[in-house]
C-alpha cells in the first residue's frame, strides 16, 4: 500500500523545498493581487478600476476615491492581516500551542494600551506621535508577552486552558486600564476609541503605510528565517536544545519579532481579533506545519483574508461601514471554539 | 583495542546535582570510553534519567565537571554538542503534526547553513537513517498516526541523522513488544560494532541490557553500586537489595548470559493444586 495516499500521511512532495515555497508564495501573491483589484472596485461609490483606464481619462473624483481612499486602506488591510497572522504563527510555535493568537493572549491588548497611552500623553499628531505611538505599543505588547512567558515558564508545558485563562484575565485588566485612561484624558474621544478597540481600518497616510510595511517585511523575513528552529521547538525545548537549537535566543528573537509586528498592526488598526488564530490554522491544513513556509504563507494568506474582510465591512451594508474587527470576530470566535473543542479530543496535535 | 578507545567519550568527575533541594548525586564519577556500549540500570527514581541529562548537557551540574570528547560540556556550543551527542529521550507528542521525514530531517539541524534549509545530502542522510531503522516506508506518514513503537524508531532515526559519535537513550524500549525490543538493541549493537558509536542507554529490562551490552552500570539513590560486565553486575544479593525485591540470577545454558528474575512462587503460593 502506498503510504503517501493513506490517511494520516502527506505526499512526500509536500516537504519544504525552496522551489515549492517559491511556487506557493507566487500563487498567494497572485491571489492577493486579484483580491486587491476586486476590492478596489467595490465600495459605497460606483467606481471601478476600469475608470482609471477610461478613454477620456479618469475623473478627478474617481481618481481620488480609488487611489487616495480605497487603495491605501486596502494596503493597510493587507499589512495588518500579514502582521497579525505571522505573529500568530510565531506565538503558536514558541508556546507550542495552536490556539495562541496575539488577540487572545492579550498581546494586542498590551499594544493597544501603549497606543492609547501615547494618544493621551500627546494628543497632537505629527512626528512626535508617529514615534511615541509605535514605541509605546511595542513596549505594551512585549510586556504582555514577557508576562505570559514568565508565567508559562513556571510550568513544563502551558496547557491550552491555562494559556487562554491567562489571556482572558490579561485582556480584562488591560481593558480596564484603557478605559481608565480614556475617561481621565478626554471623554469626547470615547466613540472613536470604541471603534478602534473593536479593530477598525480607515485610510492611512503614506507615512503610516511606509511604517507598517517597513516593520512587516523584515519581521516576516526574520521569523521565516527562524523557521527550522521554530519547527524543532515543537518537540519541546529540551529536545530542541539537544538538536542544536539555541532555545533562549530563538525564543527571545521570535517573541520580539512577533511583538513588534503585532504592535505595528495594533497602532494603526486597533484590536483586530482572531486573524492570527484562523489564518495559521488554515495555512497548516493547506500547506503543513513547516514554519519556513508557514510564516510567509500565513502573512500572505492573512493579507488576503483581511482585504476580503474589510471589503465586506465597507461594502456589504454601504453606506454604513462595519469595523473590520466585528467581521473577524464573528467568524473567528466560532472558529476558535471549534478548534478548542477539537483539540481537547486530540491531545494537542493540530 | 582501537586507539580511539583510549580516550573517554564521556567523563564525569565529582559531579553533584540537586533537584528541588534534594541531592540526587554527590561527587559522582563515571567514565565511558569511546566505542563502548553501556547500559544504565537501577530502580525508579535512582537517577538514571538525570544522569543521562547531565551527560547530554540538558542539565548543568551544581558542582564537578562533565567532559564530552575531552572538553568540558559547557565549553561546546549547543550546535557543536548536537553534532557529537544524539539523544533519544522519552518524548511526548509534538505540538504540531510533522511527518516522519520532516521529523528525521530535524536531526540535521546542527548542520544547516545560514538559511536553515536542508540540501540533498541532508535528505540522503535522513533517508539512510530511516532505512537503517526500517522506517523508510513511513516517510510521508504523520507522527500522530504511528504506534508508540514506530514513533520510537523515528526518534532513533532522527538521532542517527545527527551523525553523532555518542548516542544516549532513555528507556528506548519502554513502549515496545519483545520483538521490537530485540530489534532496537540489535540495531544499537550493530551501530556500536560497525560504526564505533559510543552508546549509553538506560533500561528497566535488566535481561535485555545484559543480553546486548558488554558493560552495565547499576545505580541506586544516586550512587554507583556495580559497574562492569553483566556477569559481575547481576549479583543476586546486590540486585535484590537495590530493587528491594528478592531476585535470582541464572546463566542461560546456551549462551551463558546471566538472567535475573524474581524468586518466589507468585500466584502458585496460594494454589497448592498446581
Amino acid at each position: 500500500m502506498n503510504a503517501a495516499t493513506a490517511p494520516g500521511a502527506r505526499a512526500p512532495g509536500q516537504r519544504f523545498t525552496p522551489a515549492r515555497a517559491a511556487a506557493v508564495i507566487a500563487l498567494l501573491v497572485l491571489a492577493l493581487a486579484v483580491a486587491m483589484i476586486v476590492s478596489l472596485t467595490l465600495g459605497s461609490t460606483e467606481v471601478g478600476v476600469r475608470d482609471l483606464f477610461a478613454a477620456s481619462g479618469p475623473t478627478a473624483t474617481s481618481r481620488t476615491i480609488l487611489l487616495q481612499v480605497r487603495l491605501p486602506r486596502i494596503l493597510l488591510a493587507a499589512a495588518v492581516g500579514g502582521c497579525l497572522s505571522a505573529a500568530g504563527v510565531a506565538f503558536q510555535a514558541i508556546l507550542r500551542n495552536p490556539l495562541a493568537d496575539p488577540y487572545i493572549l492579550g498581546v494586542s491588548g498590551g499594544a493597544g494600551l501603549g497606543a492609547i497611552l501615547a494618544s493621551a500623553l500627546s494628543p497632537a499628531t505629527g512626528l512626535y506621535v508617529l514615534v511615541l505611538r509605535p514605541v509605546l505599543s511595542f513596549t505594551g505588547s512585549l510586556a504582555a508577552v514577557m508576562a505570559l512567558l514568565g508565567m508559562a515558564r513556571r510550568r513544563s508545558r502551558l496547557l491550552p486552558e491555562t494559556m487562554i485563562l491567562m489571556g482572558v484575565v490579561m485582556n480584562a485588566t488591560i481593558m480596564a486600564a484603557i478605559m481608565f485612561i480614556i475617561t481621565m484624558a478626554d471623554f469626547s474621544r470615547y466613540a472613536g476609541t470604541m471603534y478602534w478597540l473593536l479593530g477598525n481600518l480607515s485610510s492611512p497616510s503614506t507615512g503610516e503605510l511606509f511604517f507598517i510595511f517597513g516593520v512587516l517585511v523584515p519581521g516576516v523575513a526574520a521569523l521565516a528565517w527562524m523557521g527550522q528552529g521554530l519547527n524543532v521547538i515543537a518537540a519541546g525545548e529540551e529536545t530542541a536544545g539537544l538538536l542544536g537549537v539555541s532555545v533562549p535566543r530563538l525564543r527571545l528573537g521570535a517573541l520580539i519579532a512577533g511583538s513588534i509586528i503585532t504592535a505595528a498592526a495594533v497602532s494603526l488598526a486597533g484590536l483586530v481579533g482572531f486573524v492570527g488564530l484562523m489564518v495559521p490554522h488554515l495555512g497548516r491544513v493547506l500547506l503543513g506545519p513547516d514554519n519556513r513556509l508557514l510564516v510567509p504563507a500565513s502573512a500572505l494568506l492573512g493579507a488576503l483574508v483581511l482585504v476580503l474582510a474589510d471589503t465586506a465591512a465597507r461594502s456589504l451594508f454601504a453606506p454604513t461601514q462595519i469595523p473590520v474587527g466585528v467581521i473577524t470576530a464573528l467568524f473567528g470566535g466560532p472558529c476558535f471554539l471549534w478548534l478548542f473543542a477539537r483539540q481537547g479530543t486530540r491531545g494537542g496535535a493540530s | 583495542m582501537r586507539a580511539a578507545a583510549l580516550h573517554a567519550a564521556l567523563e564525569m568527575t565529582g559531579v553533584s546535582f540537586s533537584f528541588r533541594e534534594v541531592a540526587v548525586f554527590t561527587a559522582l564519577g563515571l567514565r565511558i570510553a569511546s566505542g563502548e556500549m553501556v547500559a544504565l540500570i537501577g530502580p525508579n527514581g535512582s537517577g538514571k534519567t538525570t544522569l543521562l541529562r547531565l551527560l547530554s548537557g540538558a542539565l548543568a551540574p551544581d558542582a564537578g565537571e562533565v567532559v564530552v570528547c575531552g572538553r568540558p560540556a559547557s565549553a561546546w556550543t549547543t550546535r557543536e554538542r548536537a553534532r557529537m551527542v544524539a539523544v533519544v529521550a522519552q518524548e511526548g507528542m509534538a505540538a504540531f503534526d510533522f511527518t516522519v521525514m520532516e521529523t528525521v530531517l530535524m536531526g540535521r539541524t546542527p548542520y544547516l547553513g545560514l538559511l536553515g534549509i536542508e540540501g540533498p545530502e541532508d535528505v540522503r542522510i535522513a533517508e539512510e537513517s530511516l532505512r537503517r531503522t526500517g522506517m523508510l516506508g513511513f516517510a510521508g506518514r504523520l507522527l500522530s498516526h504511528l504506534s508508540g513503537g514506530e514513533r520510537q524508531l523515528v526518534f532513533v532515526a532522527r538521532a542517527l541523522a545527527q551523525r553523532a559519535q555518542i548516542m544516549l537513550l532513555d528507556e528506548p524500549t519502554s513502549w515496545l513488544d519483545i520483538r521490537h525490543r530485540q530489534e532496537i538493541y540489535a540495531l544499537l549493537s550493530r551501530l556500536n560494532k560497525e560504526e564505533g558509536l559510543t552508546i549509553l542507554t538506560t533500561s528497566h529490562d535488566i535481561n535485555l541490557a545484559a543480553q546486548w551490552c558488554p558493560r552495565m552500570i547499576l545505580i541506586d539513590q544516586g550512587r554507583i553500586r556495580a559497574d562492569g560486565a553483566p556477569e559481575n553486575v547481576l549479583q543476586p544479593a546486590v540486585l535484590s537489595e537495590v530493587y528491594q525485591t528478592p531476585l535470582r540470577v541464572v546463566a542461560d545454558p546456551e549462551t551463558g548470559i546471566p538472567w535475573a528474575f524474581p524468586s518466589g512462587p507468585g500466584a502458585r503460593a496460594s494454589d497448592p493444586q498446581r
